[in-house]
């Protein structure tokens, strides 16, 4: 029996590469739920454990954390609406390639404004 | 100009080890991959094997992968693939390696054949051809260039991971049939397909439509299927 030894990366394209992201953001949604479901469920334990959690959440590491799961969300989401359109849309095969870089443009055009507040909010002193 | 030629060989009767082994040679930037091959194998080593026939693009018997993309050696120019760099050629992946660039293409083509890939009809055989209009018959058009090469399939991420789904090709050879007005199969194919590992298994990566070496939309004519299994009745 011949043993298939693995190649190299395959060179893929848009496609290829907007399917990895989608399953990478994916996965880290996943997690960042996870994550979540446990904060919010402290209430059900005391006012005080739900606060000392959310509280934890407060510090400029958390804050950067924030930027990837934003940058996580949005990606996944628009993506997603691709995907819709690739699948029910008769020209969206045709068009998948112009519509990845609509994606990256959109997920930039939001990225860019979310980050200059955000992180100003992070490491700016909160106001 | 000097072409350095960056191969992936294997040779299970010598050792289960790969390797990669350079040859340079001296081609026309308007030669074919497959050209580089053929001096490799005359003139150089004549234990490469690679499979080829009609060298012209229309037997589908090279596909391999040339710089990291499914190409069809004997319809790539050496032009085209960045010489001033060592251009690396594997077997195409997701099917078993059976010696350099010859890979095993059974499971290949069992997918094919599992997909009824023939006029199917009832009733008496008319006497005359069966008639079709030129609308009916572009209805199709895209799918009946397929030369089974294997480059779609092999382009895979899915087909790589999962052997049980039936990969690119078999579903433009079922797509082939399915949109054809003639023929009385389509809904065995589509139960065929409807299945777990049939078309929903398609991820969209486009890697396929990317490799086509004959420019067949092979997504969208998978698109059109599941389309086709949402909306039928």
């Amino acid at each position: 029996m011949a043993s298939t030894p693995a190649g190299t990366l395959y060179r893929g394209r848009e496609g290829m590469w907007s399917w990895v992201a989608h399953r990478i953001t994916g996965v880290l949604i996943f997690f960042f739920l996870f994550v979540h479901v446990i904060d919010t469920a402290m209430v059900r334990v005391s006012p005080e454990a739900y606060n000392a959690a959310i509280g934890a959440y407060q510090n400029p590491i958390v804050g950067l954390i924030e930027v990837g799961l934003v940058a996580a969300v949005l990606f996944h989401a628009f993506n997603g609406l691709r995907v819709v359109l690739v699948d029910f849309w008769s020209q969206g095969p045709r068009y998948h390639r112009q519509l990845s870089w609509a994606v990256v443009g959109l997920w930039a055009a939001l990225m860019l404004p979310f980050m200059w507040r955000h992180l100003g909010n992070v490491f700016g002193g909160g106001h | 100009m000097d072409v350095t030629l960056k191969i992936r060989r294997y040779n299970p009767e010598v050792s289960e080890d790969v390797r990669w082994e350079e040859h340079t040679v001296s081609m026309q930037p308007t030669d074919k991959v497959l050209d580089a091959l053929h001096k490799v194998k005359w003139e150089i080593d004549g234990s490469l094997t690679f499979r080829r026939s009609c060298a012209h693009g229309v037997c589908g018997s090279d596909a391999m992968r040339i710089n990291g993309r499914n190409r069809l050696a004997c319809k790539t120019l050496v032009k085209d693939v960045n010489p001033d760099q060592p251009v690396s050629i594997e077997p195409i992946k997701g099917l078993p390696v059976l010696k350099d660039l010859v890979v095993d293409m059974e499971p290949f083509f069992d997918a094919y054949r599992s997909m009824l890939p023939f006029l199917v009809t009832t009733g008496n055989e008319p006497t005359r051809e069966r008639l079709q209009s030129q609308q009916d018959r572009d209805r199709f058009d895209d799918t009946t260039k397929c030369i089974l090469c294997a480059a779609c399939t092999t382009s895979c991420p899915v087909y790589w991971t999962d052997g049980q789904y039936f990969g690119p090709q078999a579903i433009v050879g079922a797509h082939r049939f399915i949109f054809d007005s003639r023929d009385e199969g389509t809904d065995q194919r589509l139960e065929i397909l409807n299945d777990k590992e049939g078309v929903w298994r398609c991820r969209t990566t486009f890697n396929c439509t990317e490799a086509c070496p004959r420019g067949i939309e092979v997504t969208k004519a998978i698109q059109e299927v599941k389309r086709a299994l949402i909306f039928r009745r």
